[in-house]
């Protein structure tokens, strides 16, 4: 293969990898907003905390991965639960900024609480072996091909669960209409419920993962990367979750590209210009539909 | 008893002599205190940072709560403004020679802002909700990146050694303006298209409200007063750096305008002051200072225990309170209300047909 080939198959595969984080944490975004249309910003801590799950399991604990990827799931998807019954779900009725403001201090809330219990910063410990290959000049590592596989699969699973299940088939229930599913027999709270749960899942998960990759770890690193899997949301088109995954790969994509032909501190320069330009053009995301109004 | 000491007081608010006398007051003390010492500097010191968020939270609530957008990048104006005025005062303008170049800078900064304002206003001529939300923070994103990019003002290092110029005189004179500003901006013409554009952008644009100049002007006023705002901040802090201009900047202010309550300017004084004064309360050395009037068998355990893990604590306990405040009082402290003496006098018996209480504003963040 020539020199040029291999380097775009290399940078696609850095793409990949950044992009299937980002998804992750987008879908939960995009799966609470599909719900309640509320912005979840403390989602992004979430995935901090997932992280965090890691570094405990791992570290003080020694497990290996799989039951460290596992544990900081189900940790992670209780942490949802339990926000959302706490903090949003009294606020039901309130307006909406009121819901957002509060995701805000929950974010805050995590993030300061960690620090005053681990004010500096952890080295997650080798979880797994990482064996480098070498494919006609690309390198792939196993942590590469790990964080791209599964990340691939609980896509695939969530798409599952939310178009061929009874339980997906009541999320988008609730999402089109609030007033009659619950006549319907639905239980919209056990429902909202699972949304958060299996969303705060996906974020540690991901907070898992991404440990993995880049193993030091602080309470603040949940806001860049929080902010940039929103922006992935609603590039996709928000409330869509095969459009939150489409925008993570766009906005991978874009920033690994970005490094690859600019100076590095250009990155967010013109990865964020670039989609202030395609929402200016595409307000309503790239799968979202416009939304008419009457009246 | 009551009673009588309630009309006494609703009488003297209607005294058209009070503003002025309040405020001619105010100025007298802002010279007076610096001058003679009256407060300590700490003291002095968190009283500038109140009017400066003060400045921050009346005019981001123009955008947020008047106008029902949700804007993410008031940090970014406030950015613009600190760099625009600190290029000044220290690379073109002999300030040291000419102290009264100083509002001069101040008022570049604002200009560059409210310049800037016009670049995010434009977009919500067509995007509106929450992806102005995102154009809002992708806009953030681009100022800060772009800041650290140049290297010429220091990049992602920043500008130290800025010369200490905000004082307390300005930054009185400066609040002051810029809430009256606003404040009149909101009782005006085109208040009343800023509010028609929260409850339904269509019908105001067929009632014949130009939608698009109402918002440009209420984008601009708002960033000209962050940069404004900035300024100030900049030259009391003497040291400027992307990263204190990045999104939690922003997220502060709006905690400052939501805990103060939305569509109301004694609302986001009320949220930037408390918010402002309960942080600079809860730092260990402050509480301890505040509480050694206590007699030592009290004190010392407290302070053992409780007082000296405030440092740490303190950005834990101040979301919690956020938390508490919105539970409790979804719409904030004030919640839509107004202190009858921020209502120009017509207004006053017919304001509750502006902001209607009970019912929710039909901002674009609030529709379904």
């Amino acid at each position: 293969m020539s020199e040029a080939v291999v380097y775009w198959l290399q940078q696609t595969l850095n793409a990949l990898q950044l992009g299937s984080i980002y998804a992750l944490i987008a879908l939960g975004y995009t799966m609470v907003y599909g719900i309640l249309t509320m912005i979840n910003f403390a989602h992004g801590d979430v995935f901090m905390i997932g992280a965090f799950f890691c570094f405990l399991l791992s570290s003080t604990l020694g497990l290996t991965f799989a039951p460290t990827l596992l544990l900081a799931m189900l940790g992670t998807a209780l942490l949802g639960v339990v926000i959302e019954r706490l903090a949003y779900k009294p606020l039901r009725q309130a307006p909406r900024v009121s819901a957002i403001i509060t995701a805000l201090g929950v974010g805050l809330f995590l993030e300061n609480f960690t620090l005053a219990l681990s004010p500096y910063p952890k080295h997650i410990p080798t979880l797994l072996e990482n064996v480098t290959w070498n494919l006609h000049g690309i390198s792939l590592s196993s942590i590469q091909v790990v964080i791209i596989s599964l990340s691939l699969g609980l896509m695939l699973l969530l798409d599952y669960i939310v178009h061929r299940t009874p339980i997906g088939m009541a999320m988008r229930a609730i999402s089109w209409d609030k007033t009659y599913v619950p006549l319907m027999g639905i239980p919209v709270d056990l429902i909202i419920t699972v949304t958060f749960a299996i969303g705060a899942g996906l974020a540690g998960a991901a907070g898992t993962m991404y440990a993995l990759a880049y193993p030091v770890i602080d309470p603040y690193m949940g806001i860049t990367v929080g902010w940039k899997a929103f922006i992935c949301a609603v590039v996709g088109g928000i409330g869509n979750i095969r459009g939150a995954m489409v925008g993570a790969f766009i906005l991978g994509g874009v920033e690994i590209m970005v490094v690859a032909f600019f100076p590095s501190t250009y990155r967010d320069f013109v990865a964020f210009t670039l989609l202030m330009l395609l929402i200016i053009i595409r307000p309503y995301g790239i799968l979202g539909k416009p939304r008419i109004q009457k009246v | 008893m009551i009673d009588l000491l309630r009309k006494q007081w609703n009488l003297l608010l209607e005294k058209r002599w009070l503003v002025p006398a309040l405020l001619a007051t105010g100025f007298g003390l802002a010279f007076v205190i610096p001058e003679y010492h009256l407060l300590s500097v700490y003291v002095q010191l968190i009283l500038m940072y109140v009017g400066i968020n003060i400045i921050l939270a009346v005019s981001l609530n123009l955008v947020n709560g008047y106008m029902g957008e949700f804007s993410l990048a008031h940090a970014g104006f406030m950015a613009v403004g600190a760099y625009t005025a600190v290029l000044l005062t220290m690379k073109v303008l002999p300030v040291t020679d000419f102290p009264l170049l100083f509002p001069c800078a101040v008022l570049a900064g604002g200009l560059a802002a409210a310049l800037l304002g016009m670049i995010v206003a434009i977009p919500s001529f067509k995007v509106r909700g929450d992806y102005l939300a995102i154009i809002t923070l992708a806009f953030l994103m681009i100022v800060k990146s772009m800041i650290e990019n140049i290297d010429f003002i220091g990049g992602p290092r920043g500008i130290p050694g800025i010369m200490k110029l905000t004082t307390l005189p300005w930054v009185f004179f400066w609040t002051v303006t810029l809430v009256w500003m606003i404040r009149n901006f909101i009782y005006s013409k085109y208040g009343r298209g800023v509010l028609s554009i929260r409850e339904d952008e269509i019908a105001s644009d067929l009632m014949s409200v130009n939608t698009q100049q109402v918002k440009l002007f209420a984008f601009m006023l708002s960033s000209f007063c962050a940069g404004i705002a900035g300024a100030l901040f900049a030259h009391l802090l003497q040291f400027i750096s992307p990263r204190i201009f990045d999104i939690t900047k922003s997220t502060d202010i709006l905690i400052m305008v939501y805990l103060g309550g939305i569509a109301s300017i004694g609302g986001s004084i009320l949220g930037a002051t408390l918010f402002t004064v309960l942080l600079e309360l809860l730092r260990p050395s402050t509480m301890a200072a505040l509480l050694s009037w206590l007699p030592s068998f009290v004190f010392d355990p407290l302070n053992e225990h409780f007082i000296s893990h405030l440092g740490v604590w303190r950005m834990v306990i101040m979301p919690l309170a956020l938390i508490l405040v919105m539970l409790y009082w979804p719409r904030g402290i004030m919640g839509l209300r107004e202190f009858r003496g921020f209502i120009p006098r017509r207004d006053r018996e017919a304001h509750h047909y502006i902001n209607p209480q009970g019912e929710e504003p039909h901002g674009a963040i609030d529709r379904h």
